[in-house]
């Protein structure tokens, strides 16, 4: 059997680097899940026990289930895939579940578009996932685990087999787990390319060999789930967190974050800001820190306008909501969610009409098509603001797509439908002005709507760089260097190529 | 472009791969996986075999291909053009970039090149958002990608 102290000795000795204290973007990060990422050789087992890797896992082979759970409880770890749900009341359901055989599904299935937490920890640090299924499956009493990637993600599910490997062979993983008498095999599903698979119900189906189609809850997987059996589905950031709290007790847990959202929480900081890229903070920070502080802001040229969470099951924050907390309850009673962490920032550019539009394409397509309000609904809604951004919308188009979004909402079977109408319901609360603009005016302010668009125009601020007429497809935008350009409005044919390059705001619409 | 996959290939199939899966609980997605890597696609040849080995019903094999986007009845060109449309990509355009790729390979959105060599798949978000906008080459992860630079990736593969 591996002896993990030994291990760690020797490894510390050859690569020194690996006590260095954690890479921070920022000094307002807290770095629980990221903590080996970018610090660690992820396809080196070695590397992750001289990291304290593993040591959990004995600790907690040293305890009987229930205390393990009860570890889990006390640290009041809430699902990290968006839902929020306490992690050890769900071991404990799955534990009380009396069954020969459990199963312990790690949910890698991160599909909301805009969020890359998951495949950042799959891929730079797959052990802590796997250490955290081992805690779950032992507390739980599972003998198989799956882990669900997503299809898109190869060099995630290539370097987690790796790890299954090395953890195997070192007797971590496999037969009798670090010479107990407890046993956890683990074998990698991969996706095929379905939304609605990151839904727990779904994700059972889909390794069952299934349609990826979700069902009616209950029964809860932790009692009737993969096969029939009992089983608990946690996400990958989730995981991650197990082996940090039963290492350093609960205790330290609940030192960051909120009383009801203890912990910290990754977001996947995109779009409009300067920086770029992921981010773990304590629950509870203010958005305003998220976005002016450590994302560095839109710039200087634009506007901040509002933020997107959750995804599309999610919905936009505004400025007034700079200084909110960040919390799962919070943010629900904003109108949002937490989802699973991605963060896209949006600025006076982006109209937030055809950011609700672009939303509901995606849940349309990715509709499993079994309950009829999420299949028919959500097209009739898109199909409502399609006419709203083309400019052949009315009021009643609006309030339409409100009624329907409530609808749709109250009455879909699963997560998909329930949420696919929050970008709506949530633009049409902050940026109701904006939709009538639409069907009054017929006018698109941040020039994002094709449909609304007559005429692009170069005004005098052109200082004649030459970029739109370079990137424009048709060249139909003529002018010497250096000097004012003007655009061919019998050619053009309204591609938005020349507005999105100019650096001066010298392009407008008509 | 579709090749026929021959008696004796499909012979093969199920000796070399589908008796892996035997003591497998469910192996169906496994297997329409390791046909779509091999073949590029699940050939409906390929999904009455599967269904005679496994005893599913060909309607079931069709139902589960069809629902899920990464399985196709027709092989992929040589090369996967996807623009990610991922939301940190598309509001920094890319849905224009999608416009221009399918404009220069002239085919559109699921399709693929007369000769062969690219097809334009649908993509949402492949994660790499921080260098957004992304244009995925197969595994190859493009990011930061203007108009500019799109004849040089298209170059890069077209061979």
């Amino acid at each position: 059997m591996a002896n993990l102290k030994q291990i760690k000795k020797e490894t510390l000795e050859q690569n020194p680097s690996l006590l260095n204290p954690v890479y921070k973007m920022h000094e307002k990060e807290v770095r629980v899940v990221l903590r080996n990422c970018d610090v660690i050789d992820p396809e080196d087992i070695n590397q992750y026990i001289a990291r304290d890797g593993y040591f959990a896992l004995e600790k907690a082979l040293a305890l009987p289930p229930v205390e393990v759970i009860e570890l889990m409880k006390e640290s009041g770890l809430r699902g990290r895939g968006g839902g929020g749900f306490p992690t050890g009341k769900k071991w404990e359901f799955a534990y009380n579940n009396v069954s020969d055989t459990k199963y312990i599904i790690c949910n890698a299935d991160e599909g909301d578009p805009g969020a890359f937490m998951d495949r950042s920890v799959l891929e730079q640090d797959p052990h802590s996932v796997i250490e955290g299924m081992i805690i779950a499956g032992y507390s739980i009493g599972a003998h198989t685990g799956y882990v669900y990637v997503r299809a898109e993600y190869p060099l995630a599910a290539k370097r987690l087999q790796l790890a299954i490997d090395n953890a195997v062979e070192l007797g971590i993983l496999g037969e009798c787990v670090l010479d107990t008498d407890y046993s956890l095999n683990i074998e990698i599903r991969l996706g095929a390319g379905a939304f609605v698979c990151g839904e727990e119900t779904a994700l059972i189906a889909s390794i069952e060999g299934e349609r990826g189609m979700s069902r009616i809850k209950p029964p809860y997987p932790a009692a009737k789930g993969l096969f029939g059996k009992p089983t608990i589905i946690n996400n990958v950031e989730t995981l991650s967190n197990v082996p940090q709290i039963i290492f350093n007790g609960p205790k330290w847990f609940k030192s960051f974050g909120t009383k009801d959202s203890p912990g910290t929480k990754v977001f996947a900081l995109a779009g409009k800001v300067k920086y770029n890229g992921l981010i773990e903070v304590p629950m509870g920070i203010t958005l305003g820190e998220i976005i002016h502080d450590i994302g560095k802001g839109v710039g200087k040229k634009r506007q901040f306008k509002a933020v997107l969470t959750g995804g599309p099951s999610g919905g936009c924050l505004t400025e007034k909501h700079l200084n909110e907390s960040v919390d799962f309850d919070n943010l629900v009673r904003l109108g949002s969610m937490m989802g699973s962490g991605g963060m896209i920032v949006l600025d006076d550019h982006d109209c937030m009409v055809d950011i609700a539009k672009f939303y509901l394409d995606f849940s349309v397509d990715e509709s499993c098509g079994k309950c009829t309000p999420c299949r028919e609904g959500t097209i009739q809604m898109f199909k409502l603001l399609e006419k709203i951004s083309d400019g052949t919308g009315t009021v009643e188009d609006i309030e339409k797509l409100r009624d329907l979004s409530v609808s749709v909402k109250e009455s879909s079977l699963c997560g998909l439908g329930m949420t696919a109408p929050n970008p709506v319901l949530s633009t049409l609360e902050h940026f109701y002005d904006e939709y009538l603009e639409h069907v009054n005016d017929k006018r698109c302010k941040s020039s994002s709507c094709k449909g609304l668009i007559n005429e692009y125009f170069i005004t005098d601020k052109c200082t004649g760089c030459t970029i739109c007429a370079r990137r424009c497809p048709v060249q139909c935008i003529s002018g010497s260097l250096k000097e004012q350009h003007t655009i061919d409005p019998s050619i053009c044919i309204r591609c938005g190529e020349c507005f999105a390059s100019c650096n001066f705001d010298a392009i407008i619409t008509k | 472009m579709k090749e026929h996959i021959s008696k004796q290939d499909l012979h093969l199939f199920e000796e070399n791969i589908l008796t892996k899966y035997r003591k497998n609980d469910s192996p169906l997605m496994q297997v329409l996986q390791e046909s779509q890597n091999l073949y590029g696609c699940v050939p409906i040849e390929v999904q009455e075999v599967i269904g005679k080995h496994f005893r599913i019903s060909p309607a079931k094999i069709n139902g589960v291909v069809s629902f899920y986007s990464m399985f196709t009845l027709e092989p992929n060109g040589k090369n996967t053009v996807g623009v990610c449309l991922g939301t940190a990509c598309y509001v920094k355009g890319g849905e224009r970039l999608l416009d221009r790729v399918s404009e220069r390979l002239e085919i559109n959105l699921g399709e693929t090149t007369k000769d062969g060599m690219f097809t334009l798949a649908p993509t949402r978000c492949v994660g790499a958002c921080s260098s957004a906008p992304v244009i995925m080459v197969n595994d190859n992860i493009h990011g930061k990608v203007t108009s500019d630079d799109i004849p040089n990736i298209i170059e890069q593969y077209n061979k």
